[in-house]
């Protein structure tokens, strides 16, 4: 069979990181923005998608499309097939234990709430805590400061120096008997650093307590291995990893999995319905009521065999050559500060200049065709922390090149011309 | 380039950089607090109204973009002796020139020059993302005549 969705990526890179051959795989990278070539630098808000994934999801469409887990026809059988085939890709994408352990949810946001509501509603008291860090998204906040109004339990704060990087012997000094869960991103979509999850999971596990880890940027730019991390919970976004969005999901281990009541309830997670009551179905099918993403989270699937195809090992150390590169040319322009200067860094680069402020630079860049984040990035109270109402950030993905660094670099002094 | 120059006159960039009647007032008698929370602009408007409802003092704090911060300090500039009414007519005006395509309905042949100087802000209709920049101060000057404490742009 040699549809789109079984397509392998271009030939390439059998030396040297063919960045331009990468490029051409990702068609939106040829378009223009105010008739200049499109630089873009807001992947870690949401990555551009390579062909194969647009070909596979239109491919289910065109080919390939029913609803899943219901029909006895072929087509049933077949999307259901290569849709629960996309659970074992990711099970072995992150080195799970099995593809029990992968729930699909709509994003990571959902998926941290399927926790917080799930295994926190049901497993946490009042007066328990949560250990969350000082530059969490806040879809890693929200949820457990909803749960303490409804239960009662405390939202502790690991605070970060001013590098970037959590402080660990604060952290573990937070770790007590009360506390029930730690939830951590792996690496901040503001401030670029990768948290040491291993030493974060050791020091948790030695007090007993399960960790959660936010690995919507972490995916992305490293090889995550969950089973050597330890973690108890994992969650990313389909959308930032080259897939489409409204695909997310949940690691959780098995045992966790299977002591947890269900989250949302409706079709496809009972096993047996009845107005007398309702069994559920195992996991990971007990926490997917409804039907799912279905040609998405297929095309999730095309997305990890396109960055397996690359090589993460490969984009890991393009990008790092990226922020290298980056961060030494905006260094030396007057007036900009760079945010995050953590040791184990991903290619993001959040910054303000001290004569514009955020959105006028955000503005004056996109008439250049650099298209980068500026506001808060879902992360207030770290914004509060560095004292500072919102900064820019440019962040880079496997398809961005020294010389898009340099548009940016370029485009920030015709911001320095206007406002300096 | 040229929208954008639209964007950033000169006055914009001359008032973003220089406010004016950027202090707190000892004897304002009502103030709110506005936020744009999609960018973190945050403005608080002080107000000095006298018994019969008229700005004897106008001014500000806060930190904001350019296109903000101009639009906060030419408020101030403009409101001082206005009335509770022509401050609202004023941002009916401001709000309909930002948002929308046609001609802003008329207001008072006085208020007419005092409004020429807002058309400055114009430029942002051409960047939707932008408009909540240029009437938060506005909305926050509305908030605190009215007596409401805050207000936001969602």
């Amino acid at each position: 069979m040699s549809t789109a969705a079984t397509r392998k990526p271009a030939p390439l890179l059998r030396n040297a990181y063919d960045v331009a051959a990468i490029r051409r795989d990702f068609p939106i990278l040829a378009t223009k923005v105010h008739g200049k070539p499109l630089v873009f630098l807001d992947s870690g808000a949401s990555a551009q998608k390579p062909r194969q994934v647009i070909d596979a999801v239109r491919e289910v469409y065109e080919r390939g499309y029913a609803n899943i887990h219901r029909g006895v026809y072929q087509l049933s059988q077949h999307a259901t097939e290569r849709f629960e085939a996309v659970r074992g890709k990711i099970a072995r994408f992150l080195n799970a234990g099995s593809a029990e352990e992968i729930v699909f949810t709509r994003n990571a946001t959902e998926a941290i709430n399927l926790v917080a509501q799930s295994y926190g509603r049901t497993f946490f008291e009042k007066g328990d805590e949560v250990v969350v860090s000082e530059m969490e998204h806040h879809a890693n906040i929200v949820p457990w400061q909803m749960l303490a109004q409804q239960i009662g339990i405390k939202v502790a704060v690991a605070p970060i120096d001013d590098a970037g990087e959590l402080i660990m012997d604060k952290f573990a000094a937070l770790l007590g008997p009360r506390t029930k869960l730690v939830a951590i991103t792996h690496c901040s979509n503001v401030l670029g650093t990768v948290t040491p999850a291993s030493e974060i999971a050791r020091l948790a596990h030695a007090k007993g307590i399960p960790v959660l880890f936010d690995g919507s940027q972490a995916v992305v730019h490293e090889k995550v291995d969950l089973r050597a991390l330890d973690a108890d919970f994992y969650v990313f976004t389909g959308h930032k990893l080259y897939g489409p969005s409204g695909t997310g999901v949940l690691y959780g281990k098995k045992a966790l999995l299977k002591k947890m009541p269900p989250y949302q309830g409706g079709g496809d997670m009972i096993a047996h319905v009845s107005f007398a009551g309702t069994t559920f179905r195992e996991p990971p099918h007990r926490f997917e009521a409804g039907t799912p993403a279905i040609a998405e989270v297929i095309g999730l699937g095309a997305a990890i065999d396109y960055v397996e195809g690359v090589g993460r090992e490969r984009i890991a150390e393009w990008e790092h050559q990226l922020r290298d590169y980056a961060t030494a040319r905006l260094s030396a322009i007057p007036g900009l500060t760079i945010y995050g200067r953590a040791k184990n860094k991903a290619a993001i680069i959040s910054f303000t200049l001290d004569c514009a402020h955020a959105h006028d630079i955000g503005t004056i860049l996109d008439e250049e065709g650099v298209a980068i984040r500026a506001g808060h990035h879902c992360a207030e109270p770290l914004m509060d922390r560095l004292n500072v109402p919102a900064t820019a950030r440019a962040s880079f993905a496997m398809y961005n090149t020294m010389e898009e660094a340099d548009a940016l670099v370029r485009a920030l002094e015709k911001v320095r011309e206007m406002f300096a | 380039m040229s929208d954008l120059r639209d964007l950033y006159q000169e006055v914009i960039l001359d008032h973003g950089k220089r406010p004016r009647n950027f202090r707190h007032p000892a004897d304002a008698n009502r103030e709110a607090k506005g936020d744009n929370p999609l960018c973190g602009d945050k403005v608080t408007i002080y107000l000095k109204l006298s018994p019969d409802h008229r700005i004897e003092d106008v001014a500000f704090q806060g930190r904001g973009c350019a296109i903000s911060t101009a639009s906060a300090s030419l408020m101030t500039e403009i409101l001082k002796g206005k009335t509770e009414e022509e401050a609202k007519a004023l941002f009916g005006a401001l709000h309909h020139m930002c948002t929308q395509e046609d001609a802003a309905p008329e207001l008072p042949p006085a208020l007419e020059h005092e409004f020429d100087r807002l058309q400055v802000l114009s430029g942002v209709r051409q960047y939707p993302m932008r408009v909540k920049c240029a009437t938060l101060a506005w909305h926050t000057m509305k908030a605190a005549l009215e007596g409401a404490e805050k207000a936001s742009t969602e």
